[in-house]
């Protein structure tokens, strides 16, 4: 009998990890089937009409965004990460954090920002034209920055960071024994970069490039505000202009198709690599740049900071300067959405962080039992709240809310609602959404923990439960601390969703922003502008020391 | 990061969560607006009526997505009244079932026959008239929507995205007076003279005019209040400066009207506030609000003998399009559909 206790308990014990990755599972599929349902819902009528006038421009245009974006992001990222981990010169101090600034500036504050500065009466085409001596920009003025390349070149210079995240983190903890190693064996710096770095970093790349492009395919502001048709404003256009939801979801889910099929074609491309490294992690020395060289550097450095944060950052203050010097204050409203802000995207973060390490761990601990293949299922649907479009989510969550709607109200009673236009419905949206970075960073953290160190603690009688606590959570701390930054930087930003999910008389810094930009008048949109980008500098800068610290 | 990283946080994220799920329902008077226009903009319009009649009014701006939010809360909706800036999305909300039908004597006086739902279904509150701009040294002094596409504006035209409800509209309208085929010819004419990508807002166009990049564009009228009201030394007055505005009429209609938009609002299904929401619907159609919609958002009130702005006086009494809005509103997936033939907005 107490043999049979002991059993049961076990194995209900056994159960929790893979239950609970479950349940994490099946609320981030019930959006994405709620738009299956959707879809099912329209005829096919106006697949002629996409298929004819549509889907070829918005293919390639959203192709050629990602190229771009994909080739500006990986030039910017692995080059500046390569730059201050190989090279020592004075100002490396301060860039290997301040690489990450960009992070806190949304891409449709960017696109913003720079439509102001090189609109042809900005201020930076009117000194260029004092200087030149033309009195009119109907005599000189340059070429407009609301296409493709505008559009490239303002998401790649925000979003490469992630990349460089990725890429540094890799360079730091990986990389530096296999390159001593190299450089013992008297391989040259290029050589060593060419033969070693690459294909070493091409996991973290992965993962920080996916995560950019998604990003990018995601964006919604900074496309439409510079005149780019991708597929997701398509999406927009079927759903808003034609009033045609199944269109929409049909649309969205073709596009989450494509998605799945390139991350799953990428996963296998390496599915082959393993890396664990038992030996103590040690940074590579990096050799001591002088006189031009060091300046070079440098200056190559700071450009993407310069460009992803430094002009527009300084660029809002100074107008939002102005505008607090004639309003004398900033309104209780814009208070109120910045406290709304931190604290949705403080819940969001702990929830999806939760859930993230839940999942991933499901997924580790459950490696030799029956559980193994649909734990790790269960991790790949988690991670798919990325790759739907924050409206398309939102859209997805409202049916499954309904049916929740219907059955506490049945339950319980009573004429209000439970879930909708509650904090806690936006929670459940932003944890969907970004549950795939601590789902990554949490997995990526445990396949350098190796199995032995588990096996060792099991062996001396630590439970599994001891076992994250003691010996993985220490060691994977450095990659939660990250997730949870990036996600609560993330949370922050986030547009779509909250527009539509929020509380009534509930607005965030975002959707505030986005109600002055809409109704054209920006007198506090700049201030709600600086006030996102200081609200996100602070846990860029924690990100930064939290997970490059050790580099220095 | 501390050991207890976890387990403390998520204590108190579980604790915000309960506080946040066990608010209480207000017991004051109140009124729920959900709106697809910015409530900054009528944020005047609402204190003017908090004031007056002790209801508070609680709103939720949502861009896209309001008619499915409504339907998916049901009948426990807390949505007492439903506002748009567009008459299709207006409709779209009658069709959607989440409206109901009102008999108010108030409104129905106010409100001409053709810019209410004869049902009670919707009531137009202001219009908005899509309006030329142009540099203010162009000799132009009467324009018809047809010379948009006139090869001797090429590279001169600015205008937003096509598939932006104000521009289906105005699309639409066209449909209605010339058909599909005229249409399609003259979108791809206009497609032919953009000075730039389709994007943007309306106000864009003015600063545009101002930045030399165009000479002429598309744009709702109220902007042109709204920046050559503004403050001496700005930059919004500086680009209302730079344009002067002419009201176009189409080609071939015989009463030469210009197209006209409105900002409209429905009682809500299951308004859980009805009387409120019938008393809100009805102050806003009142002298006193109708006064602010002229002359704090430079719109045109739909109440006769409401003096308007005088910037806007100065354009001229409006003479409104006589097509019905509710028939033109018919056409816009038509010319939603053309502007993604045409390639309008690539």
């Amino acid at each position: 009998m107490t043999v049979y206790n002991f059993r049961f308990s076990r194995a209900v014990r056994g159960l929790w990890a893979p239950a609970g990755a479950l349940l994490v599972a099946a609320t981030v599929i019930a959006p994405i089937a709620a738009l299956i349902w959707h879809a099912f819902g329209g005829d096919l009528t106006h697949w002629q009409h996409l298929a004819n006038n549509v889907i070829p421009t918005a293919l390639r245009d959203t192709l050629i965004l990602l190229a771009g974006v994909g080739v500006l992001v990986t030039l910017l990222g692995v080059g500046s990460a390569w730059l201050v981990t190989a090279y020592e010169f004075p100002g490396r101090g301060i860039l290997h954090w301040a690489l990450l600034l960009p992070l806190a500036v949304p891409t449709y504050i960017m696109a913003y920002s720079y439509l102001d500065i090189l609109h042809p009466i900005g201020p930076v085409q009117s000194t260029l034209r004092d200087w030149l001596g033309y009195s009119s920009p109907r005599e000189f003025r340059l070429p407009d920055i609301r296409n493709m390349a505008g559009a490239i070149l303002v998401l790649g210079f925000v979003l490469y960071p992630y990349v460089y995240l990725t890429m540094r983190a890799m360079f730091l903890t990986q990389a530096a024994n296999l390159l001593e190693a190299a450089r013992t064996l008297g391989a040259r710096r290029p050589e060593v970069f060419r033969r070693i770095v690459l294909p070493l970093a091409r996991p973290a790349w992965a993962i920080g490039l996916s995560l950019a492009l998604l990003e990018a395919l995601n964006d919604i502001g900074a496309s439409t505000f510079l005149g780019v048709k991708t597929l997701t404003v398509t999406v927009y256009t079927s759903w808003t202009a034609r009033s045609d939801l199944a269109a929409a979801a049909q649309i969205a889910l073709t596009m989450l198709l494509i998605i799945v099929g390139l991350i799953l074609m990428e996963r296998r491309g390496r599915a082959r690599q393993r890396f664990s490294n038992t030996q103590r992690m040690q940074p590579m020395r990096p050799r001591v740049l002088h006189g031009p060289a060091a300046a070079t550097a440098l200056l190559l450095g700071f450009l993407p900071i310069l460009i992803g944060f430094a002009i527009p950052a300084t660029y809002l203050v100074m107008e939002a300067w102005q505008r607090l010097h004639k309003m004398g204050g900033v309104s209780d409203s814009l208070i109120s959405s910045l406290v709304n802000t931190v604290l949705i995207a403080s819940l969001a973060t702990v929830v999806t962080l939760a859930a993230g390490l839940m999942v991933a761990w499901a997924s580790r601990t459950l490696r030799e039992s029956a559980w193994r293949q649909p734990a790790r299922t269960f991790a790949r649907i988690g991670s798919l709240g990325y790759a739907v479009p924050g409206t398309v989510l939102a859209i997805g969550l409202l049916a499954p809310v309904m049916l929740i709607e219907e059955l506490l109200g049945g339950l319980l009673g009573g004429q209000r609602l439970f879930l909708m236009g509650s904090i806690g419905l936006l929670v459940i949206a932003y944890t969907i959404r970004f549950l795939a970075i601590p789902i990554g960073a949490v997995e990526a953290g445990l396949t350098r923990v190796p199995a032995s160190l588990e096996h060792a603690a099991r062996t001396l009688g630590e439970r599994p439960g001891g076992t994250l606590r003691r010996v993985h959570l220490p060691l994977i701390r450095p990659a939660l601390a990250a997730s949870a930054l990036l996600v609560f930087v993330d949370a922050m930003k986030e547009l779509p969703a909250t527009l539509l999910l929020r509380p009534l008389n509930f607005d965030t810094l975002s959707t505030w922003l986005y109600a002055e930009a809409s109704r054209g008048t920006y007198e506090e949109g700049a201030v709600a502008a600086v006030a996102i980008v200081l609200a996100g500098l602070l846990p860029v800068i924690l990100l930064a020391r939290a997970n490059l610290s050790y580099g220095r | 990061m501390s050991k207890r990283f976890l387990p403390t946080q998520l204590a108190a994220a579980a604790l915000a969560a309960t506080t946040a799920m066990a608010a209480p329902h207000a017991l004051a008077e109140e009124v729920n607006l959900y709106t697809t226009r910015e409530a900054t903009l009528i944020q005047p319009l609402l204190d003017a009526f908090t004031k007056e009649s002790g209801i508070q009014v609680k709103t939720i701006f949502i861009v896209e997505g309001l008619l499915e939010r409504v339907q998916a809360e049901g009948q426990r909706s807390p949505a007492d009244v439903l506002m748009t800036v567009d008459i299709g999305n207006l409709l779209d909300l009658v069709d959607g079932g989440v409206t109901q039908p009102l008999q108010s004597p108030t409104l129905e006086q106010v409100i001409p026959a053709n810019l209410r739902g004869q049902d009670g279904q919707w009531f137009a509150l202001s219009l908005r008239d899509r309006v030329l701009y142009a540099d203010k040294d162009l000799p132009i002094s009467s324009f018809t929507y047809e010379e948009l596409a006139d090869p001797k504006w090429k590279g001169k035209v600015c205008i937003r995205s096509g598939q932006h409800p104000y521009n289906t509209a105005l699309i639409a309208a066209k449909i209605a007076h010339d058909g599909a085929e005229a249409t399609q010819a003259w979108l791809e004419g206009v497609k032919q003279n953009l000075a730039r990508t389709a994007t943007g807002g309306d106000r864009n166009v003015a600063r545009d005019i101002l930045g030399g990049i165009c000479d002429i564009g598309i744009a709702n009228a109220y902007y042109v209040g709204q920046m050559k009201n503004a403050a001496e030394g700005s930059e919004d007055r500086a680009w209302g400066n730079a344009i002067k505005v002419v009201r176009p009429t189409f080609a071939n209609s015989t009463d030469g009207g210009t197209h006209v938009n409105i900002t409209g609002a429905s009682l809500a299904k299951n308004a859980p506030n009805r009387d409120n929401a019938v008393k809100f619907l009805e102050y806003l159609v009142s002298p006193a609000a109708q006064a602010i919609y002229a002359n704090a958002n430079y719109e045109y009130p739909v109440r006769d003998g409401v003096q308007v702005d005088p910037v806007m006086a100065a354009l001229g009494p409006l003479k409104v399009d006589t097509l019905n809005i509710a028939e033109v509103a018919k056409y816009r997936k038509q010319a939603s559909e053309l502007v993604d033939k045409v390639g309008f907005d690539n």
